[in-house]
Parts: structure tokens; sequence; C-alpha cells
């Protein structure tokens, strides 16, 4: 029985420092993304429903950003104190102050593990801009619904849609 | 009721296979992810290939900018027209253009001094921040070399500093700061600068975006500089575009379409 104990809590161990511990940034995204699923198939409410979109979106940008998170490595900015520190055969990369300067074949030595992926910045910076942009025209049209229905629940809109109850643009 | 029973067995059921799938993900942190270090034997990665080239090729420290406004530059000036399209869907959607007047469906609140006691403190720190906040958006964007920064941030704290004011001090006066005409203008002009130095060096004789053909032009002592002051051009450009189309959705929203008394 005792050895039964030992196992299972060895198995648990093992499980969360190789399943768990690697991959909580990837669950938590996951759930944030259901919870903006569910927002958006399960709520009625089409203010909810945008904010639900958010949650979504905020999820997606939160996974591409971490898949370029490196440990111990520093943001994706030239790091001149390091690359100076770094050896004395490498040839030093021109200050921002010293206009020009051939610059061929210096800048080999530079370790790519030493900063964080930028592309993934690249893409979510633009992402979020583009998601704020289009969010405001996702609620010019939910106000102008709002204009003309006079309510943003998605049954009532349909209801009024049937029976012909709300205010018509020639 | 029941649509929401199933709509829970939908999402409990996409979320339990997303986590099952997420095992084989590559590790948090790890160096070794085909995002990170490439794959085996196909040679440097794409984002191994920025982090060491774009300092000798453009002199910028910045490496999110240097990928944002020179190699990936095409994508950027199309995420700038998606901005621009966006500010000019929510005009045809919402603004109304012919007015009755007297017959604003909002009441215009008394805005003076005696009718608001408020509206002393919150006019006077925002009178006092909204230049603290512009010089920082300047500076974010003029910085966006050296830091993290750019076109796209400095744009939008831009663009907060003019919804700032107009929450204070009411849209008028905000409108009158940056009338509608001047800010659809603005966002017109943003793109036009980011496709212009796009053309220009098409122009000189390179392709479409290439802004080492602008070297002759510059007088920079290489290509790399070039591509260094061509790049803050293009963030110039966003920040135009970001800070007009910005200031265009809460007035647009605030006013339901009217541009007049706001929230």
């Amino acid at each position: 029985m005792v050895d039964f104990i030992e196992i299972f809590v060895e198995r648990v161990v093992h499980f969360i420092e190789n399943v768990v511990q690697p991959h909580f940034n990837y669950w938590s995204y996951v759930v944030l993304m259901m919870i903006g699923l569910w927002g958006l198939i399960a709520k009625r409410n089409l203010i909810k429903k945008l904010i639900g979109l958010s949650i979504f979106q905020t999820a997606i940008i939160l996974f591409y950003v971490s898949l370029g998170v490196k440990a111990d490595a520093t943001i994706p900015v030239f790091d001149y104190e390091a690359e100076k520190s770094k050896s004395a055969a490498v040839v030093l990369p021109a200050e921002p102050s010293e206009m020009g300067g051939k610059s061929d074949g210096k800048y080999k030595k530079i370790d790519p593990d030493h900063y964080a992926n930028p592309l993934p910045h690249v893409l979510m910076l633009t992402a979020i801009v583009v998601g704020v942009a289009t969010l405001g025209v996702a609620l010019a049209v939910a106000q102008s619904i709002f204009k003309d229905f006079g309510t943003l629940e998605e049954h009532e809109i349909l209801e009024k849609i049937k029976t012909g109850d709300y205010v018509k643009h020639d | 009721m029941a649509m929401k029973w199933l709509a829970l067995v939908a999402v409990v059921f996409t979320g339990a296979l997303l986590i099952y799938g997420v095992s084989d993900f590559p590790d948090w942190g790890s160096a070794d992810s085909p995002a990170n270090g490439g794959i085996e034997g196909a040679g440097r990665s794409v984002s191994q290939t920025f982090i060491q080239e774009t300092k000798p090729l453009t002199h910028v420290p910045n490496m999110v900018t240097a990928v944002l406004a020179d190699y990936r530059g095409y994508d950027t000036m199309f995420e700038t027209v998606v901005v621009f399209a966006a500010g000019m869907a929510i005009f045809a959607v919402l603004r109304v253009l012919k007015t009755v007047d007297g017959q604003h469906s909002r009441v215009i609140r008394d805005r003076s001094v005696d009718g608001d006691h408020q509206r002393i403190i919150v006019g006077t720190t925002c009178k006092i921040l909204i230049p603290v906040i512009q010089m920082f958006a300047l500076y974010v964007v003029a910085h966006g070399h050296h830091s993290p920064g750019g076109g796209f941030q400095g744009g939008v704290i831009l663009g907060a500093s003019f919804i700032l004011l107009g929450l204070s001090d009411g849209m008028e006066t905000a409108m009158e700061r940056l009338s509608e005409g001047k800010f659809v203008a603005m966002a017109a002009i943003g793109v036009l600068i980011y496709a212009g130095i796009g053309l220009l060096s098409q122009f000189v004789g390179r392709d479409f975006l290439d802004y080492g053909a602008l070297q002759p032009l510059l007088g920079t002592p290489d290509e790399g500089w070039a591509r260094s002051h061509a790049m803050l051009g293009v963030e110039v450009g966003v920040t135009f575009t970001v800070t007009a189309i910005m200031f265009a959705i809460y007035v647009n929203l605030a006013s339901k379409g009217e541009l007049k008394g706001g929230l």
C-alpha cells in the first residue's frame, strides 16, 4: 500500500515537471480563448459578443508573444554593453553617434539566443492596433443597429426583423 | 437554455482538444523551438537572421522597428491602410451629415465653470497632463529606433491625448484643435507619406519600399543609414494615420456621428 502511494506521488510529480510546468502558459491561453469563445457563441447581447471577441484576440496575442520568449534573453534591442564586454576579438559595433562606417562581417558573432525573438512582437504590434480599429468599426455597427432597432439583444432584433418593427431607411 | 448547454459542451470540448494538442508544443522559454532556433539542418531561422543582421544592415538597434518598417515594410504599409479604411468605415456607418439646427438627439451639457465644479479639477489636471502626454508620444515615435516604441505606439498615445481633451473639456474644444477636415486629411496624409517613401525608392530605380536606394538623396555615408532615416519617415506616416483614426473613432462613437455634444 505504501509503495502504491509512493509510485502515485512520483508519477504526479513527474507529470507536473514534464507536462504542466513547460506548458502552463499555453494552458492559460486556451482557458482565456475558451472564455472568449463562450462569450461569442453563448451570449445574446452584441456588446458582450464583442467583449468575447476581444478576449479571444488577447489570448492569441499572448500566445504569439510567448512563442518568442527565450530563457535568460533580453528584449530585442541591440545590447551595446553586452556586445562590448563579450570578447576583444569581436570588432565592436559603431555607436549611434559615429555616423557611417562599413560594418560587413562585424556582427557575425551576435548570439541569437541573447535576444528574444523579434518576429512575434512585430506581428502582434500591428495586430493590436488593427484590432482596436476593427473593434471601433464593430462598435459603430452596433451603435447603428441600436439606432434602428432600439435594442442590442440578438433575439429581440430577429423578432423585430420578422415583425418589421424598426426604423427603415429609404 | 438548451442552446447554452450546447455551447458549454462545445466550448469545453474544444478547450480539452486544444489542451491535449498543446502537449506537443515547445517548452516555455525554449531557445531551440522551431520559431526561435529554426529546424535542425536548415540553417538560420528567420528570427535568427533578423537578430544578427538588422544592426549591421540598417543601423537600427531596435530589431522590432527594423523588421516592422523595413523587412516587413509592405505588410506594415497595408496595416496602415487597414487602420485608415477602418476609420473611413466608421465614417460611412455613423456620420450624420444633415442635422437640423437645435435638434440634436443629445443634450449639450453646460460646460461653464459655474455649471460644474468637478470640471475645474478635471479640466486643470488635464490641462497640465495633455502637453506632457503629447511630448511623450513624440518621444516614443522619435526614439523608436533605440527603445521600444514607434509609429503605432506613439500614434495611439497622441490620439489618446486628444481623446482626453475631448473627455475633460468637451468635444467642441477638442474639435477646435483637430477638426473633422483636419483629421481625415491627416489620416490620408499618413498613408501617402508611407506609400510616397516607397514610391520614391522605386523612382530611384530599386524595388518598392527598398529604402537603400534613397542613399544618394539623403546623402548618408552608407545604405544602412538611408534605411534608418527612411524608417523614421515611415513611422511618422504611421503616426499621422493612427492618431487621426483613434480620434475619429472616439468622436464618431461618442456623439453618434453628429460630432457635437459627446460624452
